[in-house]
């Protein structure tokens, strides 16, 4: 149930910036510390946009991997596990360089032809 | 017919977050201390407050009752004698797993909050989707009880980084249990360095009164606080 609420989040955002213009594609950008499934968030997104503008739009996730800093003696990694603990000196303060994003980086949508040429 | 390329860049729950600073600006305005109060389904949030909220010393004491279906926690806080208002989120697709801004907004009508000190907003029972959604608070508590296991941070790490206080709840169970709690710590510790934690048992009231203090502090440095302009 999650990635239900979390995809209608998505279409609304969507929504907004598509102003009445028929979606293609959403990019997606989804940290890897937010506890997003992305099969179920494509799932949920086939369904929220039913008979909508957004109806069989391409939803392309792309995951941002979780990079952590230590404030304290300046080492940088990359966890594969949950820890929030420095490695190196195990006492500094650590600050989340990336890994918590859900953005919707960009969509491409339809548009009818405008003629610009002069007349 | 031709495809254009629409930069948006905005996260996607900004909506949510919009509303959660309305909320917020509303609760300031009264000058109501709020607390979202976030566990797993059956970790005791509701019996906490029913032990807690007996003697507030003063503090005017409001609640907002999160749950998919039913009054039965807004029923059990009637003998409180305080403000309860119970959300149900179930409209919809089977009923949605948090509260999000717009659903505490929409029964925030229904509060005296220039009556209210402290809001305490129970969310649904769920240790992933509550974490997700601001809803307005000035504080976020969780309660993780013992039953769970001592592995929940680890496998539930947003939810435990997301709040400023830690309350491991049915510790009068411990001598019954397989629970270590120390490695419980361990994996606290690791998720979330240096949050605060409370181990209670809202059961026989055992550490209960350090909630009960740490909640009446925080209602009174918001009266502090708004006295100073």
């Amino acid at each position: 149930m999650h990635e239900m609420a979390l995809s209608s989040a998505v279409a609304a955002t969507v929504e907004k910036h598509a102003k009445g213009r028929p979606v293609k594609v959403v990019n997606l950008t989804i940290g890897k510390l937010r506890q997003v499934v992305p099969d179920s968030l494509l799932f949920y997104f086939d369904i929220v946009t039913r008979d909508t503008l957004m109806q069989g739009a391409q939803l392309k996730i792309e995951i941002v991997p979780a990079r952590l800093h230590c404030t304290g003696c300046g080492e940088r990694w990359e966890p594969d596990f949950p820890t929030f603990r420095c490695p190196a000196c195990v006492t500094g303060v650590v600050e989340v360089l990336s890994g918590e994003e859900f953005q919707v980086e960009s969509i491409e949508v339809e548009e009818d032809e405008v003629c610009t040429a002069p007349k | 017919m031709h495809r254009t390329k629409v930069r948006v860049v905005e996260d996607a729950l900004d909506a949510n977050t919009t509303l959660a600073q309305a909320n917020r600006a509303d609760f300031d305005r009264s000058g109501v201390m709020v607390v979202n109060l976030m566990s797993a389904p059956g970790a005791g949030k509701t019996m906490l407050l029913q032990k807690v909220l007996t003697d507030m010393e003063g503090v005017r004491v409001g609640v907002l009752e999160g749950d998919v279906q039913g009054s039965l926690d807004a029923d059990r806080l009637s003998h409180l004698h305080i403000p309860v208002v119970q959300i149900q989120t179930d409209n919809g697709f089977g009923g949605e797993c948090h509260l999000d801004a717009n659903m505490v907004r929409s029964a925030l009508h229904e509060l005296p909050l220039d009556d209210i000190d402290l809001l305490i907003i129970e969310n649904v029972g769920n240790l992933v989707c509550p974490a997700e959604f601001k809803v307005g608070e000035d504080v976020r508590i969780m309660v993780a009880s013992v039953t769970e296991g001592e592995d929940k941070p680890v496998k539930y790490p947003l939810m435990f980084r997301a709040c400023e206080l830690v309350i491991c709840n049915k510790i009068d169970l411990l001598p019954h249990l397989d629970y270590d709690l120390e490695l419980f710590k361990h994996h606290l510790d690791g998720v979330h360095p240096g949050v605060e934690t409370m181990f209670v048992s809202a059961r026989t009231g055992e550490g209960t009164e350090q909630l009960r203090r740490y909640l009446i502090d925080l209602a009174t440095r918001r009266k502090a606080e708004a006295a100073a302009g």
